[in-house]
């Protein structure tokens, strides 16, 4: 692809004004892939050092407790983002497939032109509007701030990253596959759902992988929709704790026991994070390698 | 593309029974629904903020932009949301004047030099950026960078700048706490990965021919780039940016925390200030529905997500047009795209 031009290959008949000058670009390409690095690194050595001297066994096994008595945790908002992202997936795992099939296997017309830029575009909307839609919508129709909301928030934000994941991975199965099935008189649903799907499928999970590993660190759309709870909800029409949103009130506040658990809690959520971004990111590579 | 795009007409030796007609045709429309469903959603996320909004617009008008008092005390209330839209500007402009050069830069670098094994890991490890939660970037800012700039580059600053006359006043430092200029830098790393990855897609269309050509010439690595690259992928650039751009104004979470929450305007950037996103996300639970505050929150929210929608669809055009006018190498192409959606 792109040709690797080494300075050497610069003939030496080129003026030292000239060879100066490329010299001093050189250095700042360099420089600015070690600024854009010194960040990462110092988050995650800060969030690494500090939250694993706030993980304990109370972390997971307690309820959050005054700031005045010890040995409080945030049990409660793991339970909660595990119920809020759960519900998430269930709502937009299916709305998100369908439309990355329908844009992948029936995507040539005006219609899906529309859907895809839709899709791109509601990628960049800031996730704090999709928490003030939701509330306008579902939080005032049911009367109370719930996880079901927050899951439907959620949903705002993945659909769309679900969508365009998927349309891409299934646009690298070959056309040859769906011809062949075509050919042995496979009606084209059965096709769709029996030849294309599974050999993406790796590639689906990837993408699934991806809009979870976004809605799993949101907080702006969770702060206005589940409000948050001290205590474990099993209910997903009441208001439910998240980890994000414990670590963002944490944070906000004047104790080094509430302060220490919100590092915690951000180190809880960065390995979440990490881990779904990294897993996918290699599984896509190793995709495309197979594919190609 | 791998789209089959015409059904198979060519008819096969049985004619299709009816059941299976059905069956294509019911696929088909299910996952035609559903998608249509999507533009559904956007159009109903901008009727629900409207008509939620619409209260607020119709007490304040033209005020509710320009007033600079904020005050949700019933009894009292007034909506003037200036301090907010300032804030929301001079920190994403900050975030813009640091996140372009690097990020340009970084993209470039991935593209143009070194060799894949350096490559590859360091565009993994800039989209790793991305996915670091905006929460885990505010607990970071609030207890690490901002004492930081306010022991040492903002007192420095104020000592070096800050004394030249008319610039000097943005940076004259006051004391500790959060500011705008701090929620600037955050915000520059929070979007430099996707400044990034769009000016990789960008800057990868334009075709080894014309690099060639350059080198061919006895350009060096910089006149190359600098002659044969970058103007073709300029609009596209510009897209990269304004796409960072939309990212930065609607940034919530990660500003709430270090921008120190003051709805005061002044000029220097060693102040702290507001920001859209932020006053909605911390008063929202506080507002009740019986007063215009919740109105006017959900006015602010209608505003963000049209200058968000706004950039969004210029910045797709612009790279667009790049793309196109190159015609570049669709392989490239798609591995840049999918590279967008991999930190999206």
């Amino acid at each position: 692809m792109s040709a690797t031009i080494s300075p050497i290959a610069v003939p030496p008949t080129i003026s030292s004004h000239r060879r100066r000058k490329d010299r001093i670009f050189s250095i700042a390409l360099w420089a600015s892939v070690v600024i854009a690095l010194i960040p990462l690194l110092l988050i995650v050595y800060r969030v690494v050092r500090l939250g694993v001297a706030a993980v304990s066994v109370s972390l997971f096994a307690h309820t959050a407790l005054p700031a005045s008595m010890p040995g409080g945790g945030m049990k409660q908002a793991f339970f909660g983002t595990a119920m809020i992202v759960g519900i998430a997936i269930v709502i937009s795992v299916p709305l998100g497939v369908l439309t990355g099939i329908y844009l992948s296997e029936y995507g040539s017309g005006r219609i899906a032109s529309v859907v895809r830029f839709t899709a791109e575009i509601l990628l960049s909307i800031p996730s704090i509007v999709a928490g003030a839609f939701i509330w306008a919508l579902v939080v005032v129709a049911l009367g109370s701030f719930s996880g079901l909301a927050a899951g439907v928030a959620l949903t705002v934000i993945m659909w769309p990253i679900m969508a365009r994941a998927t349309e891409e991975v299934l646009r690298l199965v070959p056309t040859e596959l769906r011809e062949g099935g075509l050919a042995l008189g496979y009606p084209r649903w059965r096709v769709v759902l029996r030849i294309v799907l599974p050999t993406a499928g790796a590639g689906v999970f990837t993408a699934i992988m991806l809009a979870v590993a976004r809605g799993l660190g949101e907080t702006a759309p969770v702060l206005l929709t589940a409000l948050g709870n001290d205590f474990v909800n099993t209910n997903p029409l009441k208001p439910t704790d998240a980890v994000p949103l414990r670590v963002y009130n944490y944070a906000q506040s004047a104790y080094p026991a509430w302060r220490a658990l919100a590092w915690g809690g951000a180190l809880m959520l960065l390995v979440g994070v990490l881990v779904l971004s990294v897993t996918a990111r290699m599984l896509s590579i190793r995709q495309q390698r197979r594919m190609r | 593309m791998a789209t089959v795009d015409a059904p198979p007409k060519a008819a096969p030796a049985t004619p299709l029974s009816r059941r299976r007609r059905f069956g294509d045709r019911a696929f088909r429309w299910t996952t035609l629904v559903v998608s249509v469903g999507l533009v559904v959603m956007l159009a109903m996320l901008l009727w629900v903020l409207a008509d939620g909004g619409w209260r607020a617009i119709r007490e304040f008008g033209v005020h509710f932009v320009i007033g600079r008092d904020w005050n949700p005390v019933t009894g009292r209330e007034t909506y003037g949301a200036l301090p907010f839209i300032f804030g929301t500007v001079v920190t994403s402009l900050i975030a813009m004047i640091i996140a372009m050069p690097i990020g340009v830069g970084v993209a470039l670098f991935l593209n143009e030099s070194g060799s894949a094994w350096i490559k590859n890991p360091l565009a993994v490890l800039v989209d790793l950026l991305a996915a670091i939660p905006s929460v885990v970037y505010g607990l970071w800012g609030l207890f690490v960078l901002v004492p930081l700039f306010d022991r040492t580059v903002q007192p420095w600053m104020s000592a070096s700048i800050g004394k030249v006359p008319v610039i000097g006043s943005l940076f004259q430092y006051k004391g500790p706490g959060g500011d705008i200029f701090t929620a600037g830098v955050i915000l520059a790393i929070m979007i430099l990965p996707i400044v990034t990855a769009v000016t990789r897609e960008v800057v990868s269309v334009v075709s080894t021919e014309t690099r060639e050509a350059a080198m061919a010439l006895g350009a060096t690595r910089y006149e190359t780039i600098r002659l044969g690259v970058l103007p073709t992928a300029r609009p596209g650039i510009i897209g990269a940016g304004m796409l960072g751009l939309g990212r930065a104004l609607g940034e919530t979470i990660a500003v709430a925390l270090v921008i120190g929450n003051s709805t005061n305007i002044t000029a220097s950037l060693f102040n702290p200030g507001y920001t859209i996103p932020a006053v909605i996300a911390n008063e929202f639970r506080e507002a009740t529905s019986a007063g215009v505050h919740r109105s006017a929150l959900l006015f602010l929210a209608l505003l963000l997500v049209l200058i968000a929608l706004g950039m969004a669809t210029v910045s797709r055009l612009l790279v667009r047009r790049t793309t196109r006018l190159m015609g570049g190498d669709v392989a490239a192409q798609e591995e840049a795209a999918t590279s967008t959606l991999g930190m999206a």
